[in-house]
């Protein structure tokens, strides 16, 4: 009884929260455990799906669509991308485990108990309460603040421009791993 | 303001039932999640419904552009039933699953299309104030929705355990993932021109349409799209020639239907989304926002009608394309985008960034029509100049493979050189 009435005291916006936090957490167990390597990328972008949804319960709709597009789009797509072309074709399994998980499983853990000390010492009590309400104008508005603040010298420009010189020279030094060296044979080449 | 059929039926003429509920029953709690559930069951079964129309006319008008006669024998003389058959024969059949398929990305990829396919008109504006969500990253969201729809076809490829489908799934990667890159960049154009990412407000800046002062960026869009939904002349994807049908190969039954539906869905939704943002939407010439005296909002209506007669002849234009051009090959594919398209949008975006801000900083006051002209102006000289350069190119191409010697029309020395040879052996 007292469950039933715990789900009726819910906000839909809480609803919504544990649906993509099952959705987040569910995944990423599906990502560490499952033995078909191809599976646990496909799992990965569904955890990567819930975390969209938790920003968009938090009104950070730019930060959702730009979760879809880099890391769904993107990233998962590369990872597949990569696993297609170094493994065996089809249903490749082997186990997720290595002689190191012992020492991951402790990395993980410590590393959420700090996050989680950290959290409660600097809120307290108020880190479970419901967020703040957000005025709409500053939402609507947000994009826009966004852009600026890229461009502003006194808010980010410079990690913005040191971000941009690195994605630069990544993207020099990959035309310059993929050119080709000599010419072999010109007619090939020219073909 | 209580409930009034005669007034509920109006609302629904001048498209404000939504406004209409709100004020009857007032900010009821259960309102505002009840209506939204509302439009998307109505939006998303108006656009799977769409397919069947959709589905006949492309087979109809590619029929007469091919001299054929199409579909002519299910509901009536001109076949208008043939797609309510097809689907009935698709529902009826047996969905084989080959063996060795990945079960779970085999049945996962039909939904995942289909469903990022209707994702997308979540943001669309049909007539002024019906919108599903008015984003404030509206366009981002098409974005990073249409870059998810890359993941079914992976799926469909992967799973399916056939080398024609991986090869048709490593084809639509390729493609897409290239293409999109000038698809992005000749969206931001409008976006820069409007100065936001909503697409309401997109909408709504457009006086002119902004294909009359991008027209070149409108084109680039316009070749992106028919690459990003996979059509003709960049159906590689599934040449049936050489590939068979690509990704959906091993797809029978619905689950092929599913694929089909999505593709058209994907292509409803590029043709509004080019008519939304490069020719102005559900704008008509002001008539958008007309209300009657009496509050009868006419105006949305006739909005709407524009938008679906701009969304029409977009498709009209896909088909149209589909009907003309052969296929290009994979390598003629990636070399158009990667070192004619992109290029060219790159440049187009810094010309409009640039001319843009140098207007509003020299002449602040200008009218809308002159903002027009100069970017028109940039846009033809740019037209002229890449026309110029391609011409250089080809002809440096043409003689580098036939010797300096040999340009204009190559005809004549041929003839005259076989008519030689026939001479000889004649004698």
């Amino acid at each position: 009884m007292t469950f039933l009435t715990f789900l009726t005291s819910l906000t839909s916006e809480q609803v919504v929260f544990i649906l993509a936090s099952i959705l987040t957490i569910g995944a990423a167990l599906v990502v560490v455990t499952n033995r078909n390597l191809f599976h646990a990328a496909l799992a990965l972008m569904a955890s990567f799906l819930g975390v969209a949804g938790i920003y968009i319960t938090l009104d950070a709709g730019f930060l959702a669509a730009a979760q879809l597009l880099v890391y769904i789009g993107a990233i998962s797509i590369l990872i597949i991308f990569a696993i297609m072309v170094t493994r065996r074709m089809m249903q490749v399994s082997e186990s997720p485990f290595n002689s190191q998980r012992g020492l991951g499983f402790f990395v993980a853990v410590a590393g959420f108990l700090i996050v989680a000390v950290v959290i409660l010492q600097w809120f307290g009590g108020e880190a479970f309460a419901a967020k703040p309400p957000v005025a709409p104008a500053v939402l609507s508005n947000a994009v826009a603040a966004l852009g600026v603040s890229f461009v502003n010298p006194n808010a980010f420009a410079l990690p913005f421009i040191v971000i941009s010189i690195l994605l630069l020279a990544a993207l020099i030094g990959a035309i310059y791993i993929a050119w080709p060296r000599q010419r072999i044979d010109p007619a090939e080449d020219e073909a | 303001m209580s409930f009034n059929l005669i007034d509920f039926l109006l609302s629904f003429l001048d498209m404000t039932v939504l406004d209409y509920a709100n004020e009857v029953w007032g900010d009821q709690p259960w309102l505002s999640p009840l209506l939204s559930v509302i439009y998307i069951v109505v939006i998303a079964t108006v656009v799977l419904l769409l397919v069947f129309v959709v589905g006949w006319t492309e087979r109809k008008v590619l029929a007469r552009m091919q001299d054929r006669i199409g579909p002519n024998r299910v509901g009536g003389r001109y076949g208008m039933l043939q797609m309510v058959a097809d689907v009935v024969k698709m529902m009826t059949k047996e969905v084989i699953i080959p063996a060795g398929a990945d079960r779970w990305a085999y049945l996962a990829a039909p939904v995942v299309s289909l469903a990022t396919s209707i994702l997308l008109f979540a943001v669309l504006p049909l007539a002024p104030g019906v919108v599903g969500v008015n984003l404030p990253s509206g366009i981002f969201y098409v974005m990073a929705i249409s870059s998810v729809s890359i993941v079914g076809l992976l799926l469909a490829g992967w799973g399916s355990n056939n080398k024609y489908a991986l090869l048709g799934a490593f084809r639509a990667v390729s493609q897409l993932v290239s293409y999109e890159v000038p698809l992005m960049i000749t969206l931001l154009v409008p976006v820069i021109l409007a100065g936001t990412l909503s697409l309401v407000s997109i909408v709504e800046e457009q006086t002119i349409p902004y294909f009359f002062y991008v027209p070149l960026a409108g084109i680039i869009f316009f070749i992106s799209i028919l690459a990003e939904t996979g059509r003709s002349p960049f159906d590689l994807l599934e040449a049936e020639s050489e590939i068979i049908a690509g990704f959906h190969i091993e797809y029978s039954g619905m689950y092929f239907g599913l694929f089909m539906a999505a593709e058209y869905i994907a292509i409803m939704f590029m043709s509004a989304l080019f008519a939304t943002v490069y020719w102005g939407g559900y704008n008509f010439f002001g008539l958008e926002d007309l209300v009657l005296a009496n509050g009868f909002a006419i105006g949305r209506p006739i909005g709407f009608i524009s938008l679906i007669v701009k969304i029409a002849i977009a498709f009209f234009i896909f088909m149209w394309v589909r009907a003309t051009l052969p296929r290009f090959r994979i390598d003629q594919l990636l070399d158009f985008n990667w070192k004619l398209m992109v290029p060219l949008s790159l440049v187009l975006l810094f010309v409009v960034v640039l001319l843009n801000k140098a207007i509003d900083v020299y002449a602040p006051g200008i009218t809308e029509f002159g903002r027009m002209s100069i970017h028109l102006l940039s846009n033809v000289i740019i037209g002229i100049v890449v026309l110029e350069i391609m011409r250089r190119r080809a002809r440096r191409k043409r003689e580098a493979e036939e010797g300096p010697d040999a340009g204009g029309w190559r005809m004549e020395p041929v003839l005259a050189e076989s008519d030689e040879t026939q001479l000889a052996h004649a004698d």
